[in-house]
């Protein structure tokens, strides 16, 4: 009886799927599958080799400085990075009295000790990087409708978040003809700017490192907008997890251990088992 | 409740007489897991699974208890405090990771284990209700993973609590009332945050007690074993304590050494970036994808593309995830082959590498994959085979079948010998499959 009832069961399902897969399929050979100016010209990202990459990944301390220094004088106009704090900068290398110096430069909110209205105050260590904007509409209303994201976790909320920053800032270009000619529909309209390396190809962020020697690196590197793309590539991977060194260093001492251990369990395992085991 | 040789607990120490009398809990753990307990000597490492998703329980509990004394279930500062605790929190990201990364090991090792049971049919009588306290285990071990990954308040979190409260909306008349009573509101938010940070915190005890019952039904007929021939006399067992506590330990440090490459090398590597980007109501993600032990079952809920015999076809795709799992509910009485292990099915065996694995890796696949053809149609024909497979082909493979003759005894199987063979009626096909063998 409980037989019965199963192939009936299955049947059931069976045959609604298979309506599904038929009409699916024939809407398929009928129709095809619709080609998107997404799909044919979206690209993936370009590589991009950093100091912290692979299992025994470090940071350049160098590179997160000069990295930091274009998030100051270029990005932190639009993005924020509310995740850090200014005492974090300690990991990067600079000295307590620099990353006071660093923290007094940025106006954070405050209250006014003597009448309680909101003001603002030059940061110390202790605060987090402020949000340039007051609210999402202030934010808004500055960047043609559209809010620039917050890049504490950009490099972990995106696939191949590193290679992505630094594809996206040096993927500007003129929209390729046939795109135009193709899908006319997906040219950038008034205040965006092609990327196909941004997931629908237009942008509503310009683009933010236009000539070489738009900052002054205090270590000589010539800052070419290659070396700046890479360079704030390297410092938004470190925000995203500045744990990250810790992490892949505190990864090894514990597979050694777990392998001297596993080899010791094993060991014990065949010599508890070796009267057990078949002769032959 | 275990073998008439089964050796008994002897205390030597006066204290532990004395603990021995008043409470025996000493006893109790020798008994379950120590030299009390016989188990067939031939089990291979697929039986290390079961201790090693006890060990994740415990793993995923301790982890869980830690990030939860830093953690704020607040839809205002949810993402934050996880942020806190991958920044600030000494060790925090380890925890979490540990965490996160913890659930997807526990799903490993558990499929693994539910994979032994169907080859292995360790389902079958006598251990039925092992079986299905472990499919109730399961379905615990879903609404608590569903639930654990709301919790950052990410876009995945808040997107995929959407889509599978969803789910119950599919339900005729009182699908969206009942909806919007699961969520505490029209869609999640804050009310729908701090139900599912209790239940989450709640459930993996109850999946604990679940457990002990699965351990203590599984003690009452004993392991089963590769041969699936029951366990005739003690020269076919060995006690757990030290053959395998000993096996196990090996099998532990295996795992624990892969879980920890990823943990420490690629703790991301099993997430979604999108779950880094703050949930957005005003934002819908690109691709919504649930976690990737969700896929097979989300692979044949959205297989169902057209309405069929007037039910919907969503609420058609919402039976059937249900179903397939509680199919697994009626194996027992679906497969009534008397042989036990595949090794010993040459029909079954075909249908269960060829027929239902690569059915099953193809459901995982398109359950990531976004929901366009090709994928659409392969999760069609895949899902249309799962069913057939246990609906189906199971109960008329297991009345067909003719099964490879057994060996006499668990110990004939590893000796190549037994010298009680001699004893026994020459030709034994098939073992009778409810032969229970002890008594306590």
């Amino acid at each position: 009886m409980i037989r019965i009832i199963s192939i009936l069961v299955g049947l059931f399902f069976g045959v609604a799927l298979a309506w599904s897969f038929v009409v699916g399929a024939v809407t398929f050979a009928q129709e095809g599958k619709p080609e998107t100016a997404e799909h044919a010209f979206h690209e993936y990202p370009k590589d991009l080799h950093l100091a912290s990459d692979g299992a025994f990944g470090k940071f350049d301390r160098q590179q997160l400085q000069r990295g930091f220094q274009v998030y100051k004088e270029v990005c932190s106009a639009c993005h924020g990075l509310k995740h850090v704090a200014f005492r974090s900068l300690e990991q990067l290398g600079y000295t307590e009295p620099e990353v006071k110096a660093i923290a007094a430069g940025f106006q954070v909110p405050g209250l006014d000790p003597n009448t309680g209205e909101q003001t603002t105050r030059p940061g110390v260590p202790t605060d987090y990087f402020p949000a340039p904007f007051a609210n999402d509409i202030a934010a808004r209303a500055a960047n043609n409708n559209a809010i620039p994201p917050d890049l504490s976790l950009i490099t972990k909320a995106r696939h191949d978040g590193g290679a992505y920053v630094y594809s996206l800032l040096t993927g500007y270009q003129d929209p390729p003809a046939a795109l135009l000619q193709e899908f006319p529909e997906a040219a950038p309209g008034t205040g965006l700017y092609y990327n196909p390396y941004f997931p629908n190809l237009n942008l509503a962020m310009a683009p933010p490192l236009m000539s070489d020697g738009q900052v002054t690196y205090g270590d000589g590197t010539a800052a070419t907008v290659e070396q700046m793309s890479k360079d704030v590539s390297a410092f938004l991977v470190w925000a995203g997890e500045p744990t990250l060194e810790k992490r892949k260093q505190t990864g090894w001492p514990v597979l050694g251990f777990l392998l001297f251990a596993t080899v010791l369990a094993y060991l014990a395992y065949r010599s508890i088992w070796a009267h057990k085991k078949a002769k032959h | 409740m275990s073998f008439p040789w089964a050796k008994e607990y002897q205390p030597s120490h006066p204290t532990m007489r004395w603990l021995d009398e008043k409470l025996p809990l000493p006893r109790l753990v020798y008994n379950a897991i120590g030299a009390g307990y016989p188990v067939p000597r031939n089990l291979n490492y697929f039986w290390n699974f079961g201790v090693l998703a006890g060990f994740c329980l415990m793993l995923q509990i301790v982890t869980g208890i830690i990030l939860a004394m830093h953690y704020a279930p607040n839809a205002l500062v949810a993402f934050d405090s996880t942020e806190h605790i991958m920044r600030d929190v000494n060790w925090g990201w380890m925890m979490r990771y540990a965490h996160a990364n913890g659930a997807s090991a526990f799903f490993v090792v558990v499929y693994i284990h539910i994979f032994r049971g169907l080859f292995f049919s360790s389902y079958k009588a006598p251990r039925e209700m092992i079986w299905l306290l472990g499919v109730v285990i399961f379905l615990l071990m879903m609404a608590t993973a569903f639930m654990g990954y709301v919790l950052p308040w990410g876009q995945m979190s808040f997107w995929g609590a959407k889509v599978i409260t969803g789910l119950f909306s599919a339900i005729p008349l009182v699908g969206e009332p009942l909806q919007t009573w699961l969520l505490g509101g029209f869609a999640p938010d804050n009310a729908a945050l701090n139900r599912f940070f209790s239940l989450h915190y709640l459930l993996p005890f109850v999946i604990a007690g679940v457990v002990i019952l699965h351990i203590w039904a599984l003690h009452i007929p004993g392991s089963s074993n590769p041969t699936g021939v029951e366990v005739k006399t003690a020269a076919d067992t060995v006690p757990f304590h030290p053959y395998y506590t000993a096996k196990d330990g090996f099998g532990l440090g295996v795992f624990l050494i892969l879980y920890c490459a990823v943990l420490f090398f690629a703790p991301n590597a099993l997430g979604h970036p999108d779950n880094y980007i703050p949930a957005n109501p005003m934002s819908t993600p690109a691709h919504i994808v649930p976690e990737w032990y969700f896929w097979p079952f989300y692979a044949i809920l959205r297989a169902f593309t057209q309405d069929f015999l007037f039910i919907p076809a969503k609420l058609m795709g919402v039976i059937a995830m249900f179903a397939s799992i509680l199919v697994w509910f009626f194996l027992p009485w679906l497969d009534r082959s008397p042989v036990r292990s595949g090794i010993y099915r040459p029909l079954f065996r075909k249908f269960f590498w060829f027929g239902l694995i690569p059915a099953m890796a193809v459901l995982f696949y398109c359950g990531g994959a976004p929901a366009e053809e090709p994928f659409v149609m392969l999760s069609q024909i895949a899902s249309l085979y799962y069913f057939a497979h246990f609906l189906i082909i199971l109960p008329i493979v297991s009345a067909i079948e003719r099964p490879d003759p057994l060996p006499y005894s668990i110990t004939e199987k590893v000796l190549g010998e037994d010298e009680n063979s001699a004893l026994a009626p020459s030709a034994v096909p098939v073992e009778k499959s409810d032969a229970a063998p002890a008594a306590s």
